[in-house]
């Protein structure tokens, strides 16, 4: 096997053992990137000379006998909503094409001091508004089981990096299915955190309260490791969570016996492809195999989510978005007559369309006399949601249900529909909306496409959610990969 | 028609935290653009604001010095609206719930007292400051704009009252109370100067005994007290003429110009923002410990309303000094120390600081805690007249020498040689001299009219330069007439 190949934990105790060093890892990684990233398009940027000088220090850590962390000399892709200091930060956007931050993101600064090595910033919808990438402001990521088709998204290249073996693992976010739907479609685990787990200083906002950063990994076990070092309270983050930080690696235990699972019969019903539900149902036999207690539930208002969430996170957003007015950083237009002309086309030009969308629809919610018709209801829906999800925990230790409806659909399918566009998240985003934690693991292949099995967790119930999705993963053995 | 004014005052306040309202920049004033700025207080995408609790603290203590209701549970909203100074294009502010409700102040009037109610106090982040180049200095026009955000984020109260003020004076004498109120607090310097206190003016007008509002105009650029009366004064003659005449009043923003002494349009109503406010969705709700918050009545300092009573009591003060007294903390402060060291009545000390120091304070536009005479100076000057050694006369230009030189009054009477000329034999002199030379007003005098002998006394007050004791030439005066 190429080094390109393995895994986060394999790839540590061969640096550790010194068989090998960073350099070699990170030039097995860099050549895969030259080998497949013209085809696949994962990055916006690649950092490969801060990326081997990172590995060139990791090395001389080792070889002077430092105890190196996990993650130490790991090439890692970090998707372009996430600031880092001195290194082009797009979001996806022409509106921040030349923009150049000041400052590192928590998140991305908590992993570089455990030493990954930075290979680039990864492909996103714009602002983190799509589920496809084909709203990115410079070009269009595929999938790496089929180039024809998208990788999902918002976090597409963060999904096709880490399938298509252009990074060992990738950061992504998640505000609607973000990190769980590319991944999904992409055959790789991907996992959003309990909101507030991980800090979101220094992530460009797309809708606050919901977005959260997750890792995209190869396995369950490396979604653990980094998720270790990931977490922790951000005094920079008035919405960070403060708990004693668990070592998710220790719920990685391969047994299910007495677990109980619940599976909401609303995301198993009709909008879910047939073959899709078929192979979930197999996925579900065998975590009752595996002595699982598996029955269905219900969570009776999840019909709304879709309607909630299109009006919250839009709403958000209209106000989130504004900072971009070409007075400060980013595009402005060059020739503008006066104040409004020059927010008023620096906007025009430097956003598309969907953001712009967005922007209007947020815009119209909050405006008086319609706030409490949309964004005062949808709030309200918000709670009953979470009520919803808060008597199935009563019952079940965690909940299951397919990650997407479909497998992963062909570039410009979906483009002139958003409504059907919206509809790839229909299993996500309620989980967005109570702020659980969710993951998707690979269970199995439509047509050679991946599908995604979705493991819901309790509020901060990520070590039950772990424990199912890899005992799971330890008993389906999933070993495909697509064929580049 | 008779009219009757209705005002209501909104007073924005920055507050004398150490470090910005969202992160920890420095608040200084005056330093160099754009360099107390980080990725909070700039906007750049990512960042996010974290509460100063020093700052909700100041604007609680600042409720219960004014008698608020303090909100157990308050929360952060965002007022959304474009303008360059506002780095994220929303302000934040608070909407609903603000932290502190239903106050209000009393106010001490030349001959009457009457109460303004405080609708609410609200706390949120001060904008940056624009700078118009080319043009007439306003952004329409101008060549190019920049910007400082070295203001932007700067904790900022917000205090707004009730329509329950009539007059310009009302409204001049409640932001005056309010300023004494915050700088006793210690929350704020309210230095208009610099813009630290900001109050904008919301004024309509109504037939006397009528119950519902007429269209009211909100004043801006209102940068003084002096300004908030005389634009106050300006707008009730400016709408009281356009009802008289029949014309409609409409409502809009308008701005004060302090040279031209009008009001003019800055915007009118079609102009209005929907601000589209929610929940910042960035914050958490603050919740409060009544506990904690009874701690903080506590720890209230002595305010100028306690201050008052106080001065009256113990003083034996008229109300008129006490309310001067108290009407700055400071004024307070060097009035009391100036009492501490002098043994004579507190009426007297009163007198000269509110006459003469205030006098010179005004004219030079200096704080009295920032001049050159202290109260030690005063009181050793009032002993010197105790005890004969100068007249009030000389004591006069003694005040003036101090506040230019900050010596002690013994030295300039020593060096000056100002000391008063007491001895009999040469103020009999020259009285004698006086009444040579002016036989046109000895005359006068003798046929009744007082005003000569007031002008004879000048005459010998002239001739020792000040210096000669009034009394004895009173007496001398009337002796040899």
């Amino acid at each position: 096997m190429k080094l390109f190949e393995l895994t986060i934990h394999e790839l540590h105790e061969k640096l550790v053992s010194k068989e090998i060093s960073a350099k070699e890892l990170a030039e097995s990684v860099f050549s895969r990137i030259d080998d497949v990233e013209e085809r696949v398009k994962s990055y916006i940027t690649v950092t490969r000379d801060e990326a081997f000088a990172k590995a060139d220090e990791i090395d001389k850590k080792i070889a002077s006998g430092e105890r190196i962390g996990p993650l130490a000399g790991i090439p890692t892709a970090i998707k372009d909503v996430m600031n880092t200091e001195g290194i082009r930060t797009t979001c996806g956007s022409k509106i921040l094409d030349n923009y150049i931050p000041v400052y590192t993101s928590t998140a991305v600064k908590n992993l570089l001091e455990e030493g990954i090595v930075m290979t680039g910033k990864t492909n996103m919808d714009e602002f983190a508004m799509g589920s496809s990438t084909e709203n990115s402001g410079f070009f269009v990521t595929r999938n790496p089981w089929d180039l024809e088709r998208v990788p999902g998204g918002s976090s597409g290249g963060s999904a096709s990096v880490v399938a298509a073996d252009e990074a060992i693992f990738s950061l992504g976010s998640d505000t609607g299915g973000s990190i769980r739907q590319p991944a999904a479609l992409c055959g790789i685990v991907g996992m959003k955190p309990t909101y507030g787990l991980v800090s979101r200083f220094g992530l460009i906002a797309f809708a606050s309260s919901l977005d959260q950063i997750g890792p995209f990994t190869k396995d369950v076990t490396d979604c653990a490791i980094v998720l270790n070092h990931l977490i922790g309270h951000d005094i920079n983050d008035s919405t960070s969570v403060k708990i004693d930080k668990p070592d998710y690696t220790k719920a990685l235990v391969n047994d299910l016996n007495g677990i109980t699972i619940g599976v909401p019969k609303e995301l198993m019903a009709e909008g879910i492809d047939p073959k899709i539900k078929a192979v979930i149902e197999n996925a579900l036999k065998l975590l009752e195999d595996n002595g699982a207690v598996v029955a269905e539930t219900s969570l009776p208002n999840i019909e709304h989510s879709l309607s909630a969430y299109y009006i919250i996170a839009p709403a958000e957003a209209s106000s989130n978005l504004a900072r971009f007015d070409g007075v400060r950083y980013g595009y402005r237009v060059p020739d503008a007559e006066d104040l409004i002309d020059m927010y008023m086309r620096t906007r025009a030009e430097g956003f598309g369309d969907e953001v712009k969308r967005r922007i209007m629809l947020g815009t119209y919610a909050l405006s008086a006399g319609y706030y409490d018709a949309y964004y005062g209801q949808a709030q309200k829906v918000r709670t009953l949601i979470m009520d919803d999800f808060n008597r199935a925990f009563a019952d079940y230790d965690v909940l299951v249900s397919p990650t997407t409806p479909t497998t992963a659909f062909k570039i410009g399918e979906k483009v002139d529909d958003p409504l059907a566009m919206y509809l790839s998240d229909i299993c996500t985003i309620p989980v967005n909306l109570a702020g659980l934690p969710g993951i998707s693991v690979p269970c199995g292949t439509v047509d050679g496409l991946p599908v995604g099995l979705q493991v819901i967790g309790k509020t901060l119930g990520e070590e039950m959610m772990l424990r199912v999705a890899y005992s799971f993963e330890q008993s389906f053995g999933w070993s495909e990969k697509p064929k580049l | 028609m008779e009219y009757e004014s209705v005002i209501g005052l909104e007073i924005h306040v920055e507050l004398d935290t150490e470090s910005k309202m969202f992160c920890s920049c420095s608040t200084r004033f005056g330093e160099a653009p754009n360099t107390q700025t980080c990725p909070v207080c700039l906007g750049m995408p990512g960042s996010l604001p974290v509460p100063n609790k020093k700052a909700v603290e100041y604007v609680i203590r600042t409720g219960l010095a004014i008698f608020c209701d303090i909100s157990l549970f308050s929360q952060f909203h965002r007022k959304n609206y474009f303008y360059p100074d506002m780095p994220k294009n929303y302000q934040i502010s608070q909407y609903d719930i603000p932290l502190c409700i239903d106050g209000h102040v009393d106010l001490e009037m030349e001959d009457y007292a009457t109460t303004i109610g405080v609708t609410r106090i609200h706390l949120e982040e001060d904008t940056g400051k624009l700078l118009h180049i080319g043009g007439a200095g306003r952004i329409a026009g101008a060549d190019y704009s920049q910007v400082d955000f070295n203001r932007a984020g700067v904790p900022l109260m917000e205090i707004v009252s009730e329509p329950d003020i009539r007059t310009p004076e009302e409204a001049k004498t409640y932001a005056q109370k309010i300023r004494a109120i915050l700088v006793s607090l210690g929350v704020s310097d309210c230095n208009m100067d610099q813009g630290s206190m900001r109050v904008d003016a919301n004024i309509s007008l109504r037939p006397v005994g009528r119950e519902e509002f007429g269209v009211k105009a909100e004043l801006k650029n209102l940068n003084s007290f002096r300004s908030l009366q005389r634009g106050l004064a300006y707008e009730i003659e400016r709408q009281t003429k356009a009802l008289q005449s029949g014309e409609a009043i409409v409502q809009e923003t308008r701005h004060w110009d302090e040279t031209k002494n009008t009001t003019s349009t800055l915007r009118t109503k079609e102009y209005a923002h929907d601000y589209r406010y929610f929940p910042d969705p960035d914050l958490v709700p603050m919740e409060f410990d009544p506990e904690w918050i009874e701690g903080l009545r506590a720890e209230l300092p002595e305010l100028p309303d306690e201050r008052r009573e106080r001065y009256m009591k113990d003083f034996g003060l008229p109300a008129h000094d006490a309310n001067l007294l108290v009407e700055t903390k400071a004024t307070g402060d060097f009035f009391e120390a100036a009492v501490a060291l002098y043994s004579g009545d507190a009426k007297i000390m009163s007198n000269w600081i509110l006459g003469d120091l205030t006098y010179y304070l005004n004219a030079e536009n200096v704080e009295i805690d920032a001049g050159e005479v202290k109260p030690a100076h005063l009181v050793e000057m009032v002993d010197l007249i105790d005890d004969g050694t100068i007249s009030g006369k000389i004591a006069k230009e003694i005040i003036s020498e101090m506040f230019k030189t900050g010596k002690m009054p013994k030295a300039i009477v020593e060096e000056k040689g100002m000391t008063q000329i007491s001895g009999q034999d040469e103020i009999a002199k020259i009285v004698d001299d006086v009444i040579a030379q002016n036989p046109d007003a000895v005359q006068e005098f003798h046929d009744g009219k007082e005003r000569a002998f007031g002008f004879l006394v000048g005459q010998a007050m002239r001739l020792t330069k000040g210096r000669g004791n009034p009394q004895l030439i009173n007496k001398l005066l009337k002796e040899k007439l």
